[in-house]
């Protein structure tokens, strides 16, 4: 597990200081997770180490996303005063954009 | 005994403790709700734990800030699950090297549809400008999205919060979307999943299946990479900002 932890914090590091050091608009972690990858496909036998305790911390990935989204109350305001823009542009986007990927993926699969 | 309590909580609700305990508790909280609810996508998690803490800070008079430094631990793992996501990935690699034209196109085709209709919605509605550049990249992983909303002129911390409204209301809807257009891969709404509603759409998926978490996951980096690099860009472009 510290292992695993260790792994994902070097590579989250070399992401980060990549992005800086070239000052690429992608931030750290993605770079990161690319990197790690590039790495699983030269050393395949490291996934079996890191599978159980990365799967871990992926099945509570929605907890991580808790303390960002109780910063609603900052904006509770603004929120408040354009309500329906914002709700109705929301729900919009988030039906037409599922729609639109599935329907072009399927249309395109061999 | 009152000011004694009184004492406890005021050193209590200074250290980062309370803010770091509340929050997995508030979350503990919604997930037994979760279950319960049979993981009806309508009783999201992170919407439930959300409203809990907000109602609690706004009870005890708590600034968001004093809660951020506890919570800050929990927020801080967001990057090393985002490394983490390589594993599921690789895993799919297969299934990625056959399908990964008809992929890219989706997301690409996605992503755009996504961004124009939310900036074209809120202000046809009459939304301030500040707040139709801060919804422009809500749908991609916060970390990313606050990075772009800063560039093009948006309220990072606003975007923020868009985003993981746009998380919930994606992971809630995607099947019943999907469903409804006769889908039955788990490759495909996975993927449609994580091009709109990122990590929150990716951990709905992986409560689906691996497959479909895995494939959301593919598609959150993705579409957050090309967002990165291309938002900026067309909105230039454009002339919108």
């Amino acid at each position: 597990m510290i292992a695993t932890f260790a792994t994902l914090l070097v590579f989250q590091a070399l992401g980060e200081g990549l992005s800086y050091a070239l000052s690429l608009p992608i931030p750290g972690p993605v770079i990161g997770m690319v990197l790690l990858l590039a790495y699983l496909m030269i050393r395949p036998a490291v996934v079996d180490t890191l599978a159980p305790t990365a799967m871990g911390l992926l099945r509570h990935l929605s907890l991580l996303f808790v303390p960002a989204g109780v910063g609603i109350m900052v904006h509770a305001r603004l929120i408040a005063a354009e309500w329906l823009p914002i709700s109705m542009a929301l729900l919009a986007s988030v039906v037409v954009s599922i729609a639109v990927t599935a329907a072009v993926v399927r249309a395109l699969q061999k | 005994m009152t000011p004694k309590l009184n004492e406890i909580w005021v050193y209590l609700a200074a250290s980062p403790l309370l803010g770091l305990t509340a929050t997995l508790l508030a979350y503990q909280v919604a997930s037994l709700l979760y279950q319960r609810a049979k993981f009806n996508p309508l009783a999201n998690p992170v919407a439930i734990a959300v409203a809990i803490l907000v109602l609690l800070l706004t009870l005890t008079g708590t600034s968001y800030k004093t809660y951020f430094d506890g919570a800050q631990f929990v927020h801080f793992l967001l990057g090393p699950a985002t490394v983490a996501l390589a594993i599921p990935l690789y895993q799919q690699l297969p299934a990625l090297r056959r399908d990964w034209f008809a992929l890219l196109i989706g997301m690409l085709a996605g992503s755009t549809a996504a961004i124009t209709t939310a900036m074209g919605v809120a202000w046809a509605l009459g939304a301030s400008p500040v707040t139709i550049l801060s919804l422009a990249p809500k749908s991609v992983t916060s970390p990313i999205a606050m990075g772009i909303a800063e560039k093009i002129g948006g309220l990072p911390s606003l975007t923020a919060v868009m985003v993981i409204a746009t998380g919930i209301l994606g992971a809630t809807l995607a099947r019943t979307i999907l469903t409804w257009m006769k889908f039955t891969d788990h490759k495909v709404m996975g993927f449609a999943l994580g091009v709109t509603a990122h990590g929150i759409g990716t951990a709905r998926g992986f409560q689906v299946s691996e497959e479909m978490g895995a494939f959301a996951g593919l598609a959150m980096g993705l579409s957050g990479v090309m967002t990165a690099l291309l938002l900026p860009l067309a909105l230039t472009v454009l002339g919108v900002i």
